[in-house]
């Protein structure tokens, strides 16, 4: 009876976590009609992308502290 | 230790309950999953190269002349080539076509029905599908030169096959 009752559970436990096994949670690859649209660029607009470039630098004595070489000593 | 079993048999089969399209799986019949913009060709002992596309996939727009040339060298041959556009927007699909006018036919998989049975690894992907109507070879992306080459060759050795 208790055997059962494990397996009934287990099986319960597993069409849960079956949800989280397939892939219909991820944006599939005939779904990206959005995600390549221009607007979703990061660099669509590079006035504002060297003004955040400025305040993050700035904020975070970071100068080159995203991707360009150098101590990231924030001393320029 | 039997429930541990059967729990794992569950897990496994939800893991592999996926329906992708794989190499050897009959691909689905064209004319029944309600494709448009264009009357359907006969594919009925033919080899069958589907390929998949959208306005927004820039790899799919490199691919379409080379796509135009082997639809060229191999329609006599016994060859039918068919794109099969993932577009959401009937407009974008429409000007795409207008814009890019490729010689074979560009259907429309409206409802995104064909897209879900066969569930593309990535756009574009091209199947090459022999006259058995089982899929034959899968290119997920478009590799320029080295994907028409691979194109071409299984082409080649699928004619060369007796029918």
């Amino acid at each position: 009876m208790r055997s059962r009752l494990l397996l009934a559970l287990l099986l319960a436990a597993t069409a849960l976590v079956s949800g989280c096994a397939t892939t219909t949670a991820r944006v599939q690859p005939w779904e990206r009609a959005t995600l390549t649209d221009y607007t979703m660029r990061p660099d669509r607009d590079p006035l504002a992308l060297a003004l955040a470039e400025h305040v993050y630098f700035s904020r975070e004595s970071a100068a080159g502290g995203r991707g360009v070489g150098g101590s990231g000593c924030g001393c320029n | 230790m039997r429930s541990a079993f059967f729990f794992a048999l569950a897990f496994a089969g939800a893991l592999l309950g996926r329906a992708e399209i794989k190499i050897g799986d009959p691909f689905p019949v064209l004319a029944s999953v309600g494709l448009t913009g264009g009357s359907i060709p006969a594919t009925e002992g033919k080899i069958l190269v589907v390929d998949f596309w959208a306005s927004w996939c820039a790899p799919c727009k490199a691919s379409f002349p080379a796509l135009g040339k082997i639809n060229t060298d191999y329609a006599s041959r016994g060859v039918v080539l068919v794109g099969v556009s993932v577009d959401e927007k009937a407009s974008a699909y429409a000007a795409f076509v207008k814009k890019q006018a490729p010689p074979f036919p560009a259907l429309h998989d409206t409802a995104q029905r064909l897209v879900r049975l066969v569930e593309v690894p990535a756009m574009p992907t091209t199947y090459v599908i022999g006259r058995d109507g089982k899929v034959r070879s899968i290119h997920a992306g478009y590799h320029g030169s080295s994907t028409d080459q691979i194109l071409r060759t299984e082409l080649d050795a699928l004619l060369a096959e007796k029918s």
